[in-house]
C-alpha cells in the first residue's frame, strides 16, 4: 500500500486536465489521465488500497467529477486532507469515495510511516490515533448505498414502483 | 437571532421557518443548469429516464457553450445526444450552440430571479448571486439525480460578510476588487461559506456584480450574493423579467457572521493573479514588463458589453503589438450584437482583435486559442491553474479588461493607469 502525498490547493486541473473534460467520461477513459499534470507517475503506478494525503483545499476549481470517479475506480481507499473544496467533497460522496478531513494526521505523517484507517473514525499513524468526525447520518446513507445514483435508484423503485 | 441570506433561502425551499448553519436539509431547487456535460449526465441515467422520465422539464435549463461549435467528432456527438434528449423529454429551455456562456444566458434570458435556489453542474453557477439568487455548483452525478427526482441535500453554510465602501477609482474595476479580495482571503478563504456583499453596492453595476459573484468559487465560496436594489430591478426589467412574482431576500440585521471584512473601493489598484493560483495576487506595477504572447478578453467573468467598452477605450485607433494575439470572446450573442451595434467590436477588430464565437472557448483549454509550451497568456477569465488553457507548460496571468487591453498594445504587462484612453 502506497501513500501518495501532495500539497495545498491541489485543483481539478491537476487531478484531471480540463482539455479532456468533454472527451473522457468513462472510467476507462479517465484513469490514464488522473493527476497527469501533477504527478505523471500516479496513473501508471497507483494500486487498489493506496491512500492519497494532501494539504488544504483539495479538489478546488471546476465542478468536473472525473477526479472523484477516477480515484474511486483505481481503488484509492481514502483521501486524507486538511480540507476539501466543497464541490469535490460532494462529488466524492456521490461516487462513494472516502474523504477524511484530518489536519492533525496530515501533519503527523512522514514518508514510510505506518498508516492504518479505521473507517469508524480513527487514523493510526505509527500507532498514534488521530480521530475524525463521522459523516452525518443523511450522507452515510448515500455512501452505504454505494453512491448517489444507487441511492436514488432504490428510492425511485420504492416510491414509484417498478 | 436573525437569519442570513443563505439560511432564509434554504429554509424557504426546505419548507421550514428557520434552519441552522451546519444542518443538512433536503430540498427541491427551482432550477437546474447543465451545459455540454448534459451528454455525460443523461448517459448515467438512460435506463431510469426511460422508466421514470424527467422530474420537471421546465426546471432543467441547458446551454451548449463549452466546446462550441464542436471541435471534434466526440463533441459533436455529445451535442447531438443532448438535442435528442431535449426533443424526447420536451425540455423548453434549451440554448443551442452560439447563444453564449450558460451563466450569461441564465441572467440575460431572465431565468435568474431574486430569492431562487439554483444548482448548476458548473462551478461558476455562483454568478447568479449578482441578481440576489442563491446559486451554487454541483457535479454531474448530482445533476443526474436532480433530473430524476428534483431533490437534493444541502448543508446550510456559515456566512462571511464583506462590507464595501467608497467607489472604484478610474481604471480600477470590479475584477481588480474581487481579485484583491481573493488574494487576501486565499483560494480556500471562503470554503463552504456563503459570502454576502454589503455596504456601497449601489456603486457597482450589474456587470460588476456578475464579475464579483462569478469569482466567488475561486475563494471556495458555496455562493456569493448581492442585495436586491434599483440596479437589480432595472436589470430585470431591461431583460423583460421581473414581471413575474418574486420575493427578494436579504439577511437580517442581527444575524450571525463567521467573519466580517471591509473593503474601501477607493484604495483599490489594478492587480493581476500570477500563475498558477488565483490567490497569488499582486499590483500590476510589480509585474510590468512581463512578456505576453496571447491576451484574452471575454468569458463569463468579463465578457460583457462594459468589459469590451473598457477595452475599446484603450485600443481605439491603436494596434495590438505584433508579438501578441488578442482574442475576443463575448459572453453571449446578445453581448456580441450590442458590441457590433455600438461600434465597440469594430474598434477592437481594427486594433487587431480576433473575434471568437460566444461561448467558453479557450478558457478551459479544449480549443480556440490553446497555448504552446513556454507561452504566456494574460486573460480576463477566472482561472489560471497549470494546464488550464490546454498546455501544462504555459503560464496564465489574470487581470481586468483594462489591464489586458493596455498590455496587448505592448506585448507585455502594463498598468492601465499609465495609458491614455479614448472614451468611446
Amino acid at each position: 500500500m502506497k501513500v501518495w502525498r501532495y500539497g495545498d490547493d491541489v485543483n481539478t486541473d491537476m487531478l484531471f486536465p480540463g482539455r479532456y473534460t468533454y472527451t473522457c467520461s468513462t472510467v476507462e477513459e479517465i484513469i490514464p489521465h488522473l493527476l497527469e499534470d501533477l504527478d505523471p507517475e500516479f496513473a501508471a503506478n497507483v494500486c487498489s488500497g493506496d491512500i492519497l494525503l494532501a494539504g488544504s483545499n483539495f479538489g478546488c476549481g471546476s465542478s468536473r467529477e472525473q477526479p472523484a470517479l477516477g480515484l474511486k475506480a483505481v481503488g484509492i481507499q481514502a483521501v486524507i486532507a486538511k480540507s476539501f473544496a466543497r464541490i469535490f467533497y460532494r462529488a466524492a460522496i456521490n461516487q462513494g469515495l472516502f474523504l477524511i478531513e484530518c489536519p492533525e494526521a496530515v501533519d503527523a505523517y512522514s514518508d514510510g510511516a505506518d498508516i492504518n484507517i479505521d473507517f469508524q473514525g480513527v487514523i493510526r499513524i505509527n500507532d498514534v490515533p488521530y480521530t475524525f468526525p463521522p459523516l452525518p447520518d443523511e450522507i452515510r446513507t448515500i455512501r452505504q448505498a454505494g453512491g448517489l445514483l444507487p441511492y436514488i435508484r432504490r428510492k425511485l423503485e420504492k416510491e414509484r414502483g417498478q | 437571532m436573525g437569519q442570513t441570506f443563505a439560511q432564509k433561502v434554504i429554509a424557504r425551499h426546505a419548507g421550514r421557518v428557520t434552519v441552522l448553519a451546519g444542518e443538512i436539509v433536503f430540498l427541491k431547487p427551482d432550477l437546474l443548469l447543465s451545459h455540454d456535460n448534459t451528454a455525460a449526465i443523461i448517459g448515467k441515467i438512460s435506463n431510469e429516464l426511460a422508466q421514470y422520465g424527467v422530474f420537471d422539464p421546465n426546471r432543467h435549463i441547458i446551454v451548449l457553450d463549452h466546446v462550441v461549435p464542436a471541435a471534434d467528432e466526440k463533441s459533436a456527438i455529445n451535442h447531438a445526444r443532448i438535442r435528442e434528449y431535449v426533443k424526447q423529454f420536451h425540455i423548453p429551455h434549451f440554448y443551442d450552440v452560439g447563444q453564449g456562456v450558460c451563466h450569461q444566458i441564465m441572467m440575460e434570458k431572465g431565468h435568474v430571479q431574486p430569492g431562487l435556489l439554483i444548482l448548476g453542474s458548473d462551478s461558476h453557477t455562483c454568478t447568479y448571486g449578482a441578481a440576489n439568487a442563491f446559486a451554487t455548483g454541483i457535479d454531474r452525478t448530482e445533476a443526474a439525480a436532480l433530473i430524476l427526482t428534483g431533490e437534493t441535500w444541502l448543508k446550510v453554510p456559515q456566512t462571511i460578510k464583506i462590507e464595501l465602501s467608497g467607489r472604484l477609482a478610474p481604471n480600477v474595476t470590479a475584477k481588480d476588487l474581487v481579485l484583491s479580495i481573493i488574494g487576501d482571503l486565499g483560494a480556500d478563504g471562503a470554503n463552504y461559506y456563503s459570502v454576502e456583499y454589503h455596504g456601497k453596492v449601489g456603486a457597482l453595476s450589474m456587470d460588476d456584480r456578475m464579475t464579483i459573484a462569478n469569482m466567488g468559487v475561486e475563494m471556495g465560496a458555496k455562493n456569493s450574493v448581492f442585495p436586491f436594489d434599483k440596479v437589480t430591478q432595472d436589470y430585470l426589467v431591461r431583460n423583460k423579467t421581473g414581471l413575474e412574482l418574486f420575493e427578494t431576500v436579504w439577511a437580517d440585521a442581527d444575524c450571525e457572521y463567521s467573519h466580517s471584512f471591509t473593503y474601501d473601493m477607493r484604495t483599490q489598484v489594478p492587480v493581476v493573479a500570477m500563475p498558477h493560483k488565483v490567490d497569488k495576487v499582486v499590483p500590476v506595477s510589480i509585474v510590468e514588463g512581463q512578456k505576453i504572447d496571447q491576451c484574452l478578453i471575454g468569458t463569463c467573468t468579463n465578457g460583457r458589453l462594459a468589459d469590451f467598452a473598457q477595452a475599446a477605450s484603450i485600443l481605439k485607433g491603436k494596434k495590438v503589438a505584433p508579438t501578441c494575439r488578442l482574442l475576443l470572446l463575448p459572453a453571449s450573442r446578445t453581448v456580441l450584437q450590442q458590441a457590433l451595434d455600438s461600434g465597440i467590436m469594430q474598434t477592437l477588430i481594427d486594433a487587431g482583435g480576433i473575434l471568437l464565437p460566444p461561448g467558453c472557448g479557450p478558457c478551459l483549454g479544449a480549443h480556440q486559442g490553446v497555448l504552446a509550451p513556454g507561452e504566456v497568456c494574460l486573460s480576463t477569465s477566472n482561472r489560471n491553474f497549470k494546464g488550464r488553457m490546454g498546455c501544462a507548460d504555459a503560464e496564465i496571468f489574470l487581470a481586468s479588461p483594462l489591464t489586458v487591453a493596455t498590455s496587448a498594445l505592448y506585448g507585455e504587462i502594463r498598468d492601465p493607469r499609465n495609458e491614455r484612453s479614448d472614451k468611446t
